[in-house]
């Protein structure tokens, strides 16, 4: 088992506000101005009222497990890196995000575990969000 | 008040192709023209009568295979939604059939992963800035079997639901194919056997995920007045329902535990004016044990969270109260990537009567159920007899 590869992600001129917060270490997610919806995945648009009146905020980059798997067969670059942890975490401001749990055996995670943000430098001026558990 | 479409369009030519070996050895082309030609055949009808060609294997596909094969078409369909775009395609056909739009349409599917190139790799659909690439990929999500482990494991977390009940729906399906002598997989496998294979994403072992074969199918739909003429006896389409609820990303999903098909089920059965209660033969997509367990649990069969304890005892299986995936599924009777041709094909299979040691006797009223995504987009065709119109 090696460290997780650190894919650098497709940025788009709408979200590069949000990479390059990451790669300075900053957790942002864009909020609605008219409903204040905090908006998964990051685009300047409100899904839940339809209004293009949205700004960044900063994330507290704390959240909760919603679900996760240990991969035990990866393909691609992830190959080697089997097992890992693949998350779907409950952001502490709504949103539910794809992302690895890290900093811990994969066996020690649990649904419900509370976890907080950490940042995988990809080399291209982004950084990938991670989480690993807050009591560690 | 009877539903308007209800019953006016039938699928009247069904047929599909696979291999023991899981390697068919025909290009994707040729055997999309193998299909449409033996279902029109299957239904009596030729390669004159077609005024519509539907299909989704890549851009402009459906305008590419009706040039193949000579077809000038009046209505046409190149809808993806994954697995489910052929129950899409049967909606919209049957929709487009009673409007006046077409009278014979032709749906087709073929795909070689097993012995030619992956139909996933590439493609129009990979293009552009879609959101999976950004906030997905670069995490590892690079197997189906991670996004439906997720599901899985809320579906654990919420409802206490277990391995040992998920790998009862591989084993019933296995019992099926164990009937079926063109299945890919045939021998006995029991809970045990699901449990000790090896654990591929956490929850979901091997024997819990879809197979990778070559596979092709085809049907034909006219409307249900020029059905009654034609060779076979017509399957109506009594009801259908479409439902997504997300794109490419799990992560949209809004509730992990429940798909698309708590809403596209309802929708179709009330179009059908019948009750889960009322259906007599379910084939459904399973692409992984999940998969199926969702679905019959937004479908209705059980209540959601039941599903767990309604899969025990074999009740899918041989001689079980619900008859589901009678020819094995996408676990042990074929899997090319999108599995909801065969779902279909099998469903008229049963409503004809036609199978040997598997048919469901006096089957009348069927569900056939694709998922296409990543649990994204569901569609529900409930299908019929002549006695049920
Ligand atoms: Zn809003």
């Amino acid at each position: 088992m090696t460290d997780l590869p650190e894919i650098a992600p497709a940025v788009t001129l709408e979200t590069r506000p949000f990479w390059d917060a990451t790669a300075e270490g900053r957790l942002i997610l864009p909020r609605c101005n008219a409903c204040s919806t905090v908006i998964w995945y990051p685009r300047l648009f409100c899904p839940s009222c339809a209004s293009d009146d949205v700004s960044w905020v900063d994330a507290a980059g704390t959240g909760t497990v919603y679900s996760f798997t240990v991969v035990r067969k990866g393909q691609g670059p992830f190959a080697p890196a089997a097992p890992y942890v693949l998350a779907y975490v409950e952001l502490d401001e709504g949103p539910r995000v794809m992302t690895n749990i890290v900093g811990c055996r994969p066996d020690d995670v649990t649904v419900g575990q509370r976890v907080v943000v950490t940042f995988a430098d990809t080399g291209e001026a982004t950084a990938l969000y991670r989480f690993r558990p807050a009591d560690r | 008040m009877t539903h308007p479409l209800r019953g006016q369009s039938a699928i009247v030519g069904a047929v599909d192709a696979v291999s023991p070996t899981g390697s068919l050895d025909r290009t994707a082309s040729q055997l999309e023209v193998d299909m449409v030609r033996a279902a029109l055949d299957d239904a009596g009808l030729s390669i004159r009568d077609v005024d519509s060609v539907i299909s989704t294997s890549g851009m402009m596909a459906s305008l590419d295979l009706a040039e193949r094969m000579g077809v000038r078409g009046r209505y046409t369909d190149t809808t993806m939604t994954g697995g489910s775009s052929f129950e899409v395609h049967v909606e919209h056909a049957a929709a487009a059939i009673s409007a006046g739009y077409c009278e014979v349409a032709v749906i087709v599917y073929a795909a070689t992963p097993r012995s030619g190139k992956n139909p996933f790799a590439g493609g129009p659909s990979m293009g552009g800035d879609l959101p999976f690439l950004e906030w997905d990929l670069p995490y590892g999500f690079g197997l189906p079997a991670s996004s439906y482990s997720l599901a899985a494991r809320r579906h654990m977390h919420e409802y206490g639901t277990t391995s040992e009940q998920l790998a009862e729906i591989a084993v019933a399906f296995r019992a099926w194919a164990a009937k079926n002598p063109n299945a890919y997989r045939r021998d006995p496998i029991s809970v045990d056997d699901v449990l000790a294979s090896p654990m591929v994403a956490e929850p979901l072992h091997k024997l819990d995920c879809c197979l990778v074969t070559d596979g092709a199918g085809a049907l034909v739909m006219t409307s249900a007045e020029r059905a009654r003429d034609l060779r076979r006896s017509p399957v109506y389409v009594l009801g259908a329902g479409t439902a997504h609820t997300h794109g490419m990303s799990i992560s949209q999903m809004p509730d992990l535990t429940t798909s698309g098909a708590a809403v596209s089920g309802p929708n179709a059965f009330a179009m059908a004016g019948v009750r889960p209660a009322d259906v007599d033969v379910v084939e459904l997509y399973d692409s992984f044990t999940i998969t199926a367990l969702m679905t019959l649990e937004d479908l209705g069969f059980c209540a959601k969270g039941e599903g767990g304890a309604f899969v025990e005892g074999g009740r899918l299986g041989p001689g079980g109260d619900l008859p589901t995936n009678t020819n094995g599924g996408g676990l042990s009777y074929t899997h090319p990537g999108m599995y909801g041709m065969f779902v279909l094909v099998e469903a008229v299979r049963q409503l004809r009567g036609e199978v040997v040691d598997r048919q469901v006797a006096g089957a009348e009223i069927a569900v056939a159920n694709g998922c296409g995504g990543v649990l994204s987009c569901t569609s529900t065709i409930v299908l019929g007899t002549e006695s049920t119109l």
